[in-house]
């Protein structure tokens, strides 16, 4: 986005929202919403004509587990149209329900269901908050920091039995570093 | 009494180990005689967790990384991953190093889209298409060997340029193959554009108005397909594609047939960006010249101490990236392949959040299915252009 874009872009928004917090980078301009504010913040972002961002392209979730509120939901928003970007972010606390945003843009399922099974995040009002990518039977939140990168169930097939069998992982290497998140 | 008929459904197992499957995707489909009334993809058969390896892999670590994403679309993948990382640093590549990467990247392109029409046309039944296609895809996997070793996942891109500049020979090569590709392409018309069986197979199969698939959040030939002029390329130019002249072709109806000839344009455009880079390139620098950042040259490091400890230092701890965010996409074969990069000062990435195209198209299945026949939920998936690597990730 070049930098006159960006300066409209951050002049309207600060008319249209004026009490919300923006921080502008070089490059983007991020929105700072709450769970409370985010739906109908994001339905005027969506339908005003000014803003017109009728795709939503991308979710991520983030966890800092420091924090005092450790998950946070990064929304990228595009508007074709009018020809810029926005950055939504909601901070959240554990265990903190946040509105799904599928009745704004029907794209939302999958990127709700995927940042629900890889940081626990809880969407209401999404119409199937199932797991999307990992197994049917899968335990745990794997992209949080405190989730080991070697995973905690290992499958491997038990000849003695005769079948496949899932066992807590066990680490072949005595001399091999415990799991450390990478939180620089 | 009226009387009352009862219609049950039966679901059918679509996959995961299906030909037309296009690798590994469940399709779970209702059924009322042959017609969908539900559909529900199952994904994630081949998630590897790239997000959270990349997490505990320095910033040269993590780019092989990028050509398992989307195999059949290895270095556009790479492209975005270096963008990023590049943006993050603040740093540009040398202009030669640019119109290098555009050449790779409008090259992998055709690579994908002959794919498309290799696969798309083995779908539906026509099974000539998939050798003439295999044919003009060996000559572009020779490309990538010669410039990087490895036919499939090259790893040639570099945060700050490419690994190595063209060797010898290769340019012509380069330019004898965009010189010859338009007549070949006429021919993969000939076998299909005109062709009855492909149209009644094709046309107004998944139809997509420009406003749903904005809501579905399509991007690419799939967007432009269903009439929406959007292509990064020139709306967001990165690298040299700003002093290049092309045409974004775009469908009028949004089925599957529109799709299919937007692709088909997009590899002539492809030839005749390729065609301006290699007239408008330069010699000079193929890398960035901090080796803080980029390798130094292997003749300088048998020499000089600096360039010695560089290697080590770049090998061993990587570069460092000043903390900040950023969100880098380009235009891949697919649609907007976006990195969204959070760096806290480190030589790790914090986290990286890989948004691939497919994953919204694939998705899309669920909507554009219904009311369809089961035959032609295989012209679906196959006008998509699935690759599961992308999806799943």
């Amino acid at each position: 986005m070049t930098k006159d874009k960006l300066d409209h872009l951050e002049q309207l928004v600060a008319s249209r929202f004026p009490d919300l917090e923006r921080v502008r980078l070089a490059d983007a301009l991020i929105l700072r919403l709450t769970p409370a504010n985010l739906l109908a913040t994001m339905g005027q972002l969506r339908d005003d004509p000014e803003f017109n961002f009728t795709q939503m392209m991308d979710l991520a979730g983030v966890h800092y587990p420091n924090r005092k509120q450790p998950l946070e939901l990064v929304y990228q928003l595009l508007s074709v149209h009018k020809h810029h970007r926005l950055r939504v972010k909601v901070a959240l606390e554990e265990g903190m329900p946040v509105p799904s945003v599928t009745p704004l843009w029907w794209c939302a399922d999958w990127y709700e269901r995927e940042a629900y099974e890889m940081f626990g995040i809880l969407f209401s009002g999404h119409p199937d908050l199932r797991r999307l990518l990992t197994d049917y039977d899968f335990e745990g939140f794997p992209l949080r920091k405190d989730f080991p990168l070697n995973g905690l169930i290992e499958v491997r097939y038990d000849p003695t039995q005769g079948r496949v069998v899932r066992q807590p992982i066990q680490m072949v290497h005595p001399d091999r570093e415990p799991y450390q998140a990478n939180l620089s | 009494m009226a009387e009352q008929t009862e219609f049950q459904t039966y679901t059918v197992n679509f996959g995961p180990q299906h030909p037309a499957a296009h690798g590994v995707l469940r399709l779970l489909l209702d059924l009322d005689g042959e017609v969908v009334v539900r559909a529900d993809p199952h994904i994630g058969f081949l998630h590897r967790g790239t997000e959270k390896l990349l997490e505990h892999k320095s910033y040269l670590q993590g780019l092989p990384y990028f050509d398992r994403l989307d195999y059949m679309s290895m270095i556009s993948e790479e492209h975005s991953w270096v963008l990023a990382v590049e943006r993050m640093l603040g740093i540009t590549p040398p202009e030669r190093a640019q119109y290098i990467r555009v050449i790779f990247s409008e090259l992998t392109r055709i690579l994908n889209h002959l794919l498309f029409l290799a696969a798309h046309g083995l779908d539906v039944g026509a099974m000539t298409m998939f050798i003439y296609a295999f044919r003009e895809r060996e000559e572009i996997i020779d490309m990538y060997e010669a410039v990087s070793g490895a036919r499939i996942h090259a790893a040639y891109f570099r945060p700050g340029g490419v690994a190595k500049d063209f060797p010898e020979g290769l340019a012509e090569r380069i330019q004898g193959f965009v010189d010859s590709f338009p007549s070949k392409i006429d021919e993969y018309e000939t076998l299909l554009t005109g062709n009855r069986i492909w149209k009644q197979r094709l046309v107004d199969i998944g139809v997509v108005s420009a406003a749903e698939a904005l809501d579905m959040g399509f991007t690419g030939p799939m967007l432009r397909g269903s009439g929406v002029a959007w292509d990064l390329r020139k709306a967001e130019p990165y690298d040299a594609y700003d002093r290049l002249e092309f045409d974004i072709p775009v469908g009028k109806n949004g089925d599957s047939y529109d799709r299919y000839l937007v692709r088909v344009h997009e590899l002539r455009q492809s030839t005749r960006i390729i065609q301006q880079c290699l007239q408008q390139m330069q010699p000079g620098p193929v890398r960035y010249e901090d080796y803080k950042i980029s390798t130094p040259y292997r003749k300088e490091m048998k020499q000089g101490m600096e360039s010695l400890i560089h290697h080590f230092k770049l090998f061993s701890e990587g570069f460092t990236v000043p903390a900040g965010e950023v969100y880098a996409a380009t235009e891949s074969p697919k649609g907007e392949l976006g990195v969204y990069l959070i760096s806290q000062g480190g030589n790790k990435p914090y986290r990286v959040k890989i948004r691939a195209a497919g994953f919204n198209h694939l998705q899309a299945v669920k909507r554009m299915a219904l009311g369809h026949m089961l035959a032609d939920v295989t012209t679906l998936v196959g006008s998509i252009d699935i690759v599961f690597g992308e999806i799943d990730r």
